[in-house]
């Protein structure tokens, strides 16, 4: 039976190691579980995302729903399809177009206690309300001295899709992440975005959430408890998706994807990647970077974001204040082109990381000896 | 009407008309002419200019007789009914707003005017919370002037949208500030020391020394700590106002701007949506004529904000904002009406800053001081109250002398103890970024107080660890 998971699972694209007959005989917990164990269930993250928001909506009453086409167009992207008929007007808000507006009293209800979930539709927009989402919710709690907290979530799709030109196109994960009082989680897979939407809902403190939109179709396997609906990941915890001993890979959201496709390429070149999901881009898990740092002694790190100021600059920063001295070689920063994001397809993928990138950075991490500029 | 009409040929007439754009409000039917002219119509009629005109109109009768029965056109949003002339709306009326006021320049009622009934001991409530308040602001803008606090927001000439709108409300309805609200704070029951607390940022603040003076904010007297960013609280209070009308509660939402502050994006997505989601929430702007250096003639051109609550859907008032008794009577009944019916209300308050803006501002720079000097005291807004509450014989000079020597005494205590406490300590500086610590500023802070120890020299000794 585990063969034909292993097959299943392989089919769709992931290279994921089960580990052996084990799973069989043990009832996977989160914490321990590292790979897609008794996957029985396969999830869109579509799907992840619609169940986590039911089930929180469901269990606590002062948690809603509000955003431009949430409600009768079942949602943009469908994410929030079936809620308006579940839970009615009050809990799933369609709003007029007015970011700064609607964030604003997304807020607002926060202060006076209920819980909002808002969503952007895509976090470009998100540039128009962000004088709420930092001033009004990320440094409330703190200029208030703890008389206010926010416990909201605002949540949309981040990064490049398809052809969508450079005002739809441009990660926040580092604008987001540089910001004290905020949270900032990205999930990959169906597990990172049911768990994680669900422990930010839960949060007491504001959450930036940051999907994606081209993973919203894909499908993942699911274990039984990650179906269950007291499900909860940790924020501020990276996962290892996959073990390695040569090279560390970090990314998030759709690049984790990239890089264990690249890690699969660089095996066969006997070059063994460990591949870091960072799941949680503040506060970033820099006990797990570290420590597989000092295994590994290289790193590279992935983003889709602008190099300057991104999260690879953060983690590249982390690794040398910490471990510095476990280092074999430069880290190597693989993100997007600084330019605006092109429209034109052959332009578009040039300028978005992709897993060739990612296996060359690896590749100069471990020998060194290929000079830059002809790896290049 | 012979006129230049002839000299443009409007059959295939690529030649713009330009006629002259008065407001054109509604003409009769004679008058169509004009309006054509405005409009080349090169595919009717022989190109001859005389003929032309009277014939469009000839079939234009007909076509009036037919269409009379069904005047009407459905469109989203429901039916509207048609004209066949093209009316501007005028960008502003003949008269502007009226302005709902109950007392006179010298406190007396006007003639003919309605207000809610005061009683003694509310009206002199109202009156010693105003003094309190225009006493605790020259006393605290001097000691910012002595270098004792490092800023100040003054609110003089504000007193009566300060006090009477807080007297109207109960303890139950949320209040949303801009900043130059402390009135409300006043007399919900913020003491002296608490106000001083804060603008010394010592360890006895509210705030733990987090923000600039000011910005006062207290859970239990349910007011909004004040935040710098302008209009930025609109949108919180519809946001606050329909958590409450979730919650079924008896109250409302407060919230208050200024003129400057109707500018703002915020402000327009506030009204929008407290209408489209009936909150209870009652806008009440202060408008006093300037915003920094901005007259309202820079700000709008619209008839002050009151004008824009019809535009959003919004129920909305003009008033005196130096007459006490009309901003009371305003406030309660919009707390009415924003609680039964469940609707938003516009409240603009005309009033005048008769300090600066802030104690980094000096506004004799771009108004004329003697302008400051009437307001502050002919147009003063306590003085006027005082008037009306003297008359009633429930004031006098004995109890004015008192009021203001005590209050005063009270006031300069509290700065003195302010002065004295402790700031806030080290800990302080890493709490409640988030609800839990983070380990990251855990060790940021340990790592701080290692610093401070070993080199103690470099830390300023006022700083308690």
């Amino acid at each position: 039976m585990l063969g034909i998971v292993r097959r299943k699972v392989c089919a769709k694209g992931l290279p994921v190691t089960v580990p052996g007959e084990t799973l069989r005989f043990f009832r996977p917990v989160v914490h321990a579980l590292r790979n897609y164990s008794s996957a029985a269930k396969e999830l869109t993250v579509r799907e992840a995302l619609n169940s986590a928001l039911d089930e929180e909506m469901s269990a606590d009453p002062k948690v809603f729903l509000m955003g431009e086409e949430v409600g009768e167009y079942q949602g943009a992207y469908k994410i929030s399809k079936g809620l308006l008929d579940k839970y009615g007007p009050d809990r799933v808000l369609d709003t007029p177009i007015t970011e700064a507006g609607f964030t604003g009293i997304g807020v607002g209800a926060a202060y006076y206690g209920l819980k909002p979930v808002v969503e952007f539709m895509t976090f470009n927009f998100s540039m128009q309300a962000i004088d709420h989402i930092i001033n009004s919710a990320a440094k409330s709690n703190y200029m208030s001295a703890g008389q206010i907290n926010v416990p909201i979530v605002f949540r949309g799709p981040n990064g490049a899709a398809a052809g969508v030109g450079a005002q739809h196109s441009q990660c926040y994960a580092a604008w987001y992440a540089s910001c004290p009082g905020l949270k900032v989680l990205s999930p990959y897979s169906s597990e990172d975005a049911r768990g994680l939407l669900k422990a930010a809902i839960r949060d007491p403190d504001p959450v930036v959430f940051l999907e994606n939109e081209l993973l919203y179709g894909e499908s993942f396997p699911v274990s039984a408890e990650a179906l269950d609906s007291s499900f909860c990941l940790p924020i501020g915890k990276a996962k290892i998706e996959r073990e390695g001993k040569d090279v560390t890979i970090t990314a998030f959201s759709k690049m984790v994807g990239h890089a264990l496709k690249a890690a699969d390429i660089l095996a066969k070149d006997g070059i063994s990647a460990e591949v870091i999901n960072l799941r949680s881009i503040r506060p970033l898990d820099r006990a797990t970077i570290n420590a597989s740092v000092r295994k590994t002694n290289r790193l590279v790190t992935v983003e889709e974001g602008f190099p300057q100021h991104g999260v690879g600059a953060e983690i590249c920063t982390s690794v040398v204040e910490e471990s510095f001295g476990y280092l074999d070689a430069p880290v190597e920063r693989i993100a997007g082109a600084d330019v605006p994001m092109p429209y034109a397809a052959n332009l578009e993928r040039m300028a978005v990381p992709q897993v060739e990138d990612i296996v060359r950075a690896a590749k100069r991490a471990c020998y060194r000896s290929v000079p830059l500029a002809a790896a290049a | 009407m012979a006129m230049s009409w002839n000299s443009r040929r409007v059959i295939g007439a690529v030649k713009r008309v330009t006629p002259q754009w008065k407001s054109i409000v509604a003409r009769k039917q004679g008058d169509l002419l004009p309006t054509l002219r405005l409009f080349p119509f090169p595919f009717i009629g022989d190109g001859s200019d005389g003929v032309f005109p009277r014939r469009f109109q000839s079939t234009e009768a007909e076509k009036m007789l037919e269409l009379s029965a069904d005047r009407s056109l459905e469109f989203p949003g429901g039916k509207v009914t048609f004209v066949s002339s093209m009316n501007f709306l005028a960008e502003a009326s003949a008269e502007r707003v009226h302005c709902y006021r109950t007392l006179d320049e010298s406190g007396q009622p006007l003639m003919s005017s309605k207000f809610l009934e005061v009683s003694e001991e509310v009206a002199v409530r109202m009156y010693t919370a105003m003094v309190t308040l225009s006493q605790m602001d020259s006393i605290f803008y001097e000691a910012q002037r002595q270098g004792r606090i490092s800023f100040y927001v003054t609110s003089i000439g504000e007193e009566a949208i300060n006090i009477a709108s807080a007297a109207a409300l109960t303890d139950d309805d949320l209040i949303v500030p801009q900043y130059r609200e402390p009135g409300v704070l006043l007399w919900r029951g913020f003491s002296l020391q608490e106000f001083a607390n804060q603008c010394f940022s010592n360890k006895a603040d509210y705030g733990k020394g987090r923000q600039m003076p000011v910005h006062y904010g207290s859970n239990k007297l349910n007011y909004f700590t004040v935040a710098s960013t302008i209009a930025s609280q609109l949108p919180h209070a519809v946001g606050a106002a329909y958590s409450l009308k979730m919650d079924k509660r008896d109250a409302c939402v407060v919230t208050y701007f200024g003129d400057g502050g109707s500018s703002e994006g915020d402000f327009h997505a506030a009204l929008n949506f407290a209408a489209v989601m009936d909150a209870p929430v009652i806008f009440i702007c202060r408008n006093n004529g300037w915003a920094i250096s901005t007259p309202t003639s820079d700000q709008f051109r619209s008839d002050g904000v009151v004008v824009r609550g019809q535009a959003y859907g919004v129920r909305s008032i003009r008033v005196d904002g130096n007459d006490a008794l009309a901003v009371y009577s305003a406030v309660q009944s919009a707390r009415e009406m924003a609680i039964s019916e469940q609707r938003p209300i516009l409240i603009e308050a005309l009033t005048y800053r008769a300090g600066h803006h802030t104690t980094s501002d000096d506004s004799t720079k771009y108004r004329p001081a003697d302008e400051i000097q009437l307001w502050r005291t002919s147009g003063d807004p306590v003085t006027r109250f005082r008037k009306w509450i003297e008359c009633n014989g429930w004031w006098n000079n004995a109890a004015e002398n008192e009021l203001r020597s005590n209050t005063r005494q009270q006031i300069l205590n509290a700065i003195q103890v302010a002065e004295k406490v402790e700031k806030p300590p080290v800990a302080d500086l890493f709490t409640d970024v988030y609800d839990v610590p983070p380990p990251n500023l855990q060790e940021q802070e340990r790592l701080l107080r290692e610093t401070i120890l070993r080199h103690p020299a470099d830390y300023p000794e006022n700083v308690p660890f």
